[in-house]
C-alpha cells in the first residue's frame, strides 16, 4: 500500500506526463487533465481492485473504470502506463498516425485498460451501467467506476442513466462528477445551469458524497467511504471539486485551457512547477 | 419458375420473438433491453422465460444502448428493441460510439420498418435505417423476408459476435421460406433461377419479386430472383455471377434509394461490371399515413411496380 506522499509524488509524474504528451503534439486537453490527476491516482494505486498485468475487456473479478469525458485522456493514459499497463515510452505517441493513444480514447486500437470509446459526451454513465448489471448477472462483487465532467452532465442522457440506475439499485455503481466548474464556452452555471449536483443525484435515489479531490488524503477516504456505501440498495455518487489545471499556476481555474497545448515556453513553465518524481517518459 | 406455396401469414415480429426466445435457451449470456415497447417489439417471450435477463430501460433509448453496450464488452449477448426509427435514427451517436467503434456485440433489432408500419405516419416509418447502418463500420445489416426467416436470422444474429442490425416489420406477410433453413449471415439464397434479369430483394419486397417473376414468366421474360436477406456485408459473388448471366438488374426494397440495397448493388455494379439497373424504393421522400398494402401500392412498391422496372432494365441491355 502506497502512503500518501507517494501516491502525490504520483500524481505530480501524471500532471508532468499531460503537459509533455500535450505540448509533443500541440493538440488535446490539459485542463482537466491536471484537474483530475490526483483521482486518477488515488483510483488506480489504491481504491480498485485492478490487475495491470493481466487486462481482460471483460473485467470478471475485478474493478473496472470507464472515462466518460474522453478528451481527458491524457490522464488515463499517463496513470495507466505508470501503474503497468503498458510501457511509459509509449505515452510519446499521443496523437500520432498509428498510435494506440489515440486522441479520444479508442477500444479498437487495442490500449490495455480501455475497454470502450468515449469522446462523444453522456454515454459514460449508461456504459458503466451495463458493466455494472452484467457484473451482477456473472456474481462478482466487484465495482464499476465512472468518471463525468460537470459540464457533461447537460447531455439528456446522463440523466437517462441516472434515473435508471436510482430506479433500478444500480449499487455496484461508483460514479464520480469532476466538479470544476468550467467548460469550454465559460463557468457551467451560466452556460446551462450546472448547480446543486448533490440535490440532483439525492433526487434521483443516489447516494452521494462530496470531497475536495486535489486534496488526496480528502480523496483517499471518501472513495473508501464510496465503497462502503455500495451495495446497500443505491447508486454511489461522488462529486468532486476540483480546480481546472491544477498544478501549474496559469492554468488554474482557467477555461481557456481546457483544449488547448502549452507552447514550449509555457510547457517549461509549467514543469519548472512540478518536481520529476518518478522520472519523465 | 419454381413454385413458392404460402405456408400461412405472419408478422416478421413475431419470428424475432420466437428466435430471441431460442436463443436465450441456446445461451444463458443473451440478455435483452427494451425501451417501453416490450409487446411491439416482440420481446415479450423472452421478458417472461428470463425475467432476470431481459432489462426495462424505459423510454430511454440512448441509455438502453449505451448499456447495451456496457454488457456487451462485458461478456453479454444484448439485444435491444425499439421501433426501427427510434433503434436507428434516434441513437446514431450511441451505436457509433458505444457499440460499431467499441466493437461491442450488441444486436440492434429494429421493429416497425419501412412504409408498411401504416397508420402511425412518417415519424414512425423509417426509410433511412439500412442506409444508416450500413454506412457503419463493423456493422452487419440484416433484413430478413418473411416470419421463418426472421426466427432464423435472429439465432443466427445471437451466435455472430459483433454488431448486428436485424431490421423487421410489423404487417403480416406471407411465409414462404422453409421452416428450419439454417440462416447463413452474408450468403444471399436464389429463389428462382432466370436468364433475362436480375431481381435483388429485400424484406417484404421479396415475396413482391416472386410474384413479378410470375408475371414476367407470363410474358416470356425469365427473371432471377435472390433474396438479399443481408445488405452488409453484400454477397458480391451471387449479386455479379447473376448480372453476368442476365445483363441487367432490379433492387427491390422497402427503403430509400439512398443508402438502401439499391446503392449497395450499384456501387458494387459500377466498380466491378457496369450493367443497366433500375431501383424499386422510395425516392427521397417521407411516408404518411395508410393502410400497408395502400402505401405500398401508393409508393410503386408491388409486384406490378417491380414488373415495369424489370421492363425498362431489359430495354436497356
Amino acid at each position: 500500500m502506497k502512503s500518501t506522499k507517494e501516491l502525490q509524488d504520483i500524481a505530480t509524474q501524471v500532471r508532468r506526463d499531460v503537459l509533455r504528451m500535450v505540448n509533443s503534439c500541440q493538440s488535446g486537453h490539459p485542463g482537466g487533465s491536471l484537474g483530475c490527476a490526483d483521482l486518477f491516482t488515488a483510483l488506480y494505486f489504491n481504491t480498485m481492485n485492478v490487475s495491470p498485468d493481466n487486462f481482460t475487456r471483460e473485467g470478471k473479478g475485478e474493478d473496472m473504470f470507464f472515462l466518460s469525458i474522453g478528451h481527458i485522456a491524457p490522464v488515463w493514459y499517463s496513470t495507466l502506463a505508470r501503474r503497468g499497463y503498458f510501457p511509459v515510452k509509449e505515452l510519446a505517441t499521443l496523437r500520432q498516425l498509428g498510435s494506440r493513444l489515440q486522441g479520444h480514447p479508442s477500444y479498437s486500437s487495442k490500449l490495455p485498460g480501455v475497454r470502450a470509446a468515449s469522446g462523444s459526451l453522456g454515454q459514460g454513465m449508461s456504459v458503466a451501467i451495463g458493466a455494472a448489471l452484467a457484473k451482477k448477472l456473472n456474481g462478482d462483487s466487484n465495482l464499476v467506476y465512472s468518471l463525468h465532467g460537470d459540464g457533461e452532465i447537460e447531455e439528456g442522457q446522463i440523466w437517462e442513466a441516472a434515473m435508471f440506475a436510482g430506479a433500478n439499485g444500480v449499487d455496484n455503481l461508483v460514479s464520480i462528477i469532476d466538479n470544476n466548474g468550467v467548460q469550454i464556452d465559460g463557468r457551467c452555471k451560466d452556460v446551462c445551469g450546472v448547480v446543486n449536483l448533490k440535490e440532483k443525484f439525492l433526487s434521483f435515489g443516489w447516494d452521494v458524497l462530496e470531497c475536495d479531490g486535489n486534496d488526496m488524503q480528502a480523496l483517499l477516504d471518501t472513495l473508501k467511504e464510496c465503497k462502503q456505501h455500495a451495495h446497500k440498495g443505491k447508486p454511489v455518487m461522488l462529486v468532486m471539486k476540483t480546480k481546472m489545471g491544477k498544478g501549474v499556476d496559469f492554468m488554474e481555474d482557467n477555461n481557456g485551457w481546457h483544449g488547448k497545448a502549452p507552447n514550449d515556453e509555457q510547457t517549461q513553465n509549467a514543469l519548472s512547477q512540478l518536481k520529476e518524481t518518478l522520472g519523465d517518459y | 419458375m419454381k413454385e413458392y406455396k404460402i405456408l400461412g401469414e405472419k408478422d416478421t415480429r413475431s419470428g424475432f420473438a420466437e428466435g430471441l426466445l431460442e436463443a436465450g435457451r441456446e445461451n444463458e449470456n443473451v440478455v435483452a433491453l427494451c425501451a417501453d415497447l416490450t409487446p411491439s417489439v416482440r420481446m415479450d417471450l423472452f421478458a417472461k422465460e428470463f425475467p432476470e435477463r431481459f432489462f426495462q430501460t424505459g423510454i430511454a433509448e440512448s441509455n438502453m444502448v449505451s448499456i447495451a453496450s456496457g454488457m456487451a464488452l462485458s461478456g453479454k449477448i444484448a439485444f435491444v428493441g425499439s421501433f426501427a426509427a427510434f433503434s436507428t435514427g434516434r441513437v446514431y451517436d450511441q451505436i457509433r460510439q458505444s457499440v460499431a467503434y467499441s466493437d461491442c456485440n450488441v444486436k440492434i433489432a429494429g421493429s416497425h420498418a419501412g412504409i408498411t408500419l401504416g397508420e402511425d405516419g412518417a415519424t414512425h416509418q423509417i426509410l433511412e435505417d439500412i442506409g444508416l447502418m450500413r454506412m457503419m463500420p463493423n456493422m452487419v445489416v440484416i433484413n430478413p423476408c418473411d416470419f421463418n426467416q426472421t426466427k432464423q436470422a435472429t439465432l443466427a444474429a445471437a451466435r455472430y459476435k459483433g454488431p448486428v442490425y436485424l431490421r423487421y416489420g410489423r404487417p403480416k406477410v406471407p411465409v414462404f421460406m422453409p421452416e428450419d433453413m439454417p440462416f447463413e449471415i452474408g450468403k444471399a439464397i436464389t429463389l428462382n433461377e432466370g436468364k433475362d434479369v436480375s431481381l435483388f430483394a429485400t424484406g417484404h419486397l421479396v415475396w413482391q419479386a416472386l410474384e413479378a417473376c410470375k408475371l414476367l414468366e407470363a410474358e416470356g421474360i425469365s427473371a432471377e430472383v435472390i433474396n438479399i436477406h443481408t445488405i452488409k456485408p453484400l454477397d458480391e459473388t451471387a449479386v455479379l455471377e447473376s448480372v453476368k448471366k442476365t445483363g441487367c438488374a432490379v433492387s427491390c426494397e422497402e427503403h430509400m434509394y439512398n443508402g438502401g440495397l439499391g446503392d449497395a448493388v450499384a456501387q458494387l455494379l459500377v466498380r466491378n461490371y457496369p450493367a443497366p439497373m433500375e431501383f424499386v424504393g422510395i425516392d427521397d421522400q417521407f411516408g404518411q399515413s395508410g393502410k400497408p398494402m395502400q402505401l405500398m401500392q401508393h409508393y410503386h412498391l408491388m409486384a406490378e411496380d417491380i414488373v415495369i422496372a424489370a421492363k425498362k432494365a431489359i430495354k436497356r441491355k
